[in-house]
């Protein structure tokens, strides 16, 4: 047989540069710091981002990766909300164990229902996530006792991180926490996706007929990465709570759910940092146009989402990819 | 289990939807090193008997035994883990990953080593060295990181193989595995088939006889769901009834 191209350890070397951190991602996040030094008025709004970011990389492992398709994730979202939230009212106010607490018990509900997910496929699936997600915001609403119902969850008392950084007005602590998360989200992310378990999410999502012909219990694997997935949206939830001290039943909305979608068709899915770019554009430009027109700033998302599906079918940062790709060539 | 016994063996199964019938009181044994190929006109139910052995179907009645144990009720991949392995006549690959993801994907999964997500996938060097050495062997070893979608047809069939091969089989059940290969081609696929290890058994699906009879030591010719006749090819070549419902009818 003629000698290949690829020497003997090519393939290694291949598979492992693809896992490598590239220049792009240390500029994201250094870029990350910006805020703090040129809009310090606007750490608020980034604190927001970076908490829907990671809520984004959550979805991004199983609808991304997966292919598991959902418009019921803020179920897990506003579980995590709720759990740091009644800590902090059971007189338990230390935000990390706190945000470890949250993600614990939002992965629990995950891997429970996660029996019911690997089940269903196509519109069935998600009408079973839409439909759990309207049951658990319901639920919430119905259980005013414990959630405070419509007027929200009141008096949430985190104390400081560390016990060090109080929650300041302005959002330095609230921006850097969470930043923080994010970041080791994505760390974990990264590692999970890069992973053989991540490459079996992949074969998943490229042709789950074929994963039982060669010896795959994909349904364990779906079930592993939808616990992951539900444990990492708690933690955002809990996120958003610690650093807003407050709790709504809009933790649980369905808009929730739907506008996380849009953020990672917009950024791109399959990609971790798609979902983070989408969150940045849609929560940037949520801010912005609204204060001109409060009323109808959906109606530039609507416009952005088709120009994007049409233009970038893998969304931002797929299309980005793909001309740099062509650019190197 | 002793030399002469089968590595795989039907028994007298049976299966129908409504009226049609497509297996009945199919019983067919490979032996080790079997180079055995499944033959018969369109509808005879040559997939369905390769469903039913690998468990996309179950059968009415009837058992599927594999190194002399009763895998009838086995789910899917438990009789892939059990050395049972099958390609697909219409490729059921994995476009977007490359092939030496597809095969250490497969590897890992006969390992069980592809749930851990606290490993990096380039960790796993005996895994990545495995799948290539079999895309090499395949000659696909050039392609081996390009996206499966850009391959050509031919790769692809051949990659369809790998797949298989990967997962470590005692039997291989190859559907149709030159379907669409141009002719010329189709000799070539079939003599890497040919150099697979001896101890692994292959029944094959093929509908151009020249290949049948150039490659296969054994044909089962399967007609209406049932077996009509299991010879050696010269036996086949010369029997009337296959001439009759097989071979005449194919060359009209």
């Amino acid at each position: 047989m003629a000698e290949t191209a690829i020497p003997d350890d090519g393939p290694q070397l291949w598979l492992r540069r693809q896992s490598r951190w590239t220049a792009w991602e240390a500029a994201f996040w250094v870029a990350a710091f910006i805020p703090f030094f040129f809009f310090p008025t606007y750490l608020t709004l980034a604190s927001q981002i970076a908490i829907t970011a990671l809520f984004a990389v959550s979805v991004d492992l199983i609808l991304g990766y997966a292919g598991v398709i959902t418009l019921g994730h803020a179920m897990f979202f506003g579980l995590g909300a709720y759990c740091a939230g009644l800590l902090t009212k059971a007189a338990w106010g230390e935000p990390l164990s706190g945000l470890l607490l949250s993600g614990a018990f939002a992965a629990l509900i995950g891997f429970i229902v996660s029996f019911l997910i690997v089940r269903v496929h196509h519109l069935a699936l998600i009408m079973i996530t839409l439909g759990l997600g309207l049951l658990t915001l319901e639920l919430a609403n119905a259980m005013s006792w414990l959630s405070g119902g419509t007027d929200g969850l009141q008096g949430v008392d985190v104390w400081p991180v560390f016990g060090a950084f109080e929650f300041d007005l302005w959002g330095y602590t609230a921006y850097s926490y969470a930043l923080a998360v994010l970041f080791l989200g994505v760390v974990i992310g990264r590692r999970i996706v890069h992973s053989s378990f991540g490459l079996s999410l992949r074969g998943i999502r490229e042709n789950l007929g074929r994963m039982p012909a060669i010896g795959s219990p994909y349904r364990l694997r779906l079930q592993t990465i939808y616990t992951i997935s539900a444990g990492i949206a708690g933690i955002a939830g809990a996120l958003l709570t610690q650093t807003t001290e407050t709790v709504s039943l809009d933790t649980l909305s369905f808009q929730r759910s739907a506008d996380v979608v849009v953020m990672l068709i917009l950024g791109g899915t399959g990609r971790l940092y798609g979902g983070i770019v989408g969150a940045i554009i849609f929560l940037v430009a949520r801010d912005q146009l609204a204060d001109m027109n409060p009323q109808y700033w959906y109606f530039w998302i609507g416009l952005l989402l088709m120009a994007v599906v049409l233009l970038m079918p893998k969304g931002i940062l797929g299309g980005l990819a793909s001309v740099a790709g062509r650019l190197r060539r | 289990m002793n030399a002469g016994a089968p590595v795989l063996e039907t028994i007298a199964l049976n299966k129908r939807f409504g009226s049609l019938e497509v297996a009945r009181d199919v019983s067919i044994a490979l032996p080790r090193g079997a180079r055995h190929a499944l033959i018969g006109p369109n509808g005879a139910g040559k997939t369905s008997l390769v469903n039913l052995i690998t468990g996309q179907l179950q059968p009415d009645s009837g058992s599927v035994r594999l190194a002399g144990n009763d895998i009838t009720r086995k789910p899917r991949a438990a009789r892939v883990k059990a050395g049972l392995a099958r390609t697909f006549q219409i490729n059921a690959l994995f476009p977007d990953l490359t092939p030496i993801e597809a095969l250490t994907l497969a590897v890992c999964e006969r390992k069980g080593t592809a749930g851990q997500f606290w490993r990096g996938l380039a960790d796993h060097g005996d895994s990545i060295d495995e799948a290539y050495a079999i895309l090499r062997q395949l000659q696909l070893g050039d392609v081996a990181t390009r996206s499966t979608r850009v391959l050509a047809y031919g790769q692809q069939r051949l990659l369809e193989i790998g797949l298989a091969l990967a997962t470590r089989p005692r039997v291989l059940l190859l559907d149709e595995p030159a379907a669409g290969v141009p002719k010329g081609e189709s000799a070539e696929l079939f003599s890497v088939i040919e150099a697979l290890p001896e101890d692994i058994c292959v029944l094959f699906i093929e509908h151009d006889m020249s290949l049948v009879f150039r490659f296969a030591s054994r044909i089962i010719v399967l007609v209406a769901g049932g077996v009509l006749v299991e010879a050696e090819p010269e036996v086949i070549r010369t029997d009337q009834r296959v001439r009759d419902v097989y071979l005449g009818q194919a060359h009209g």
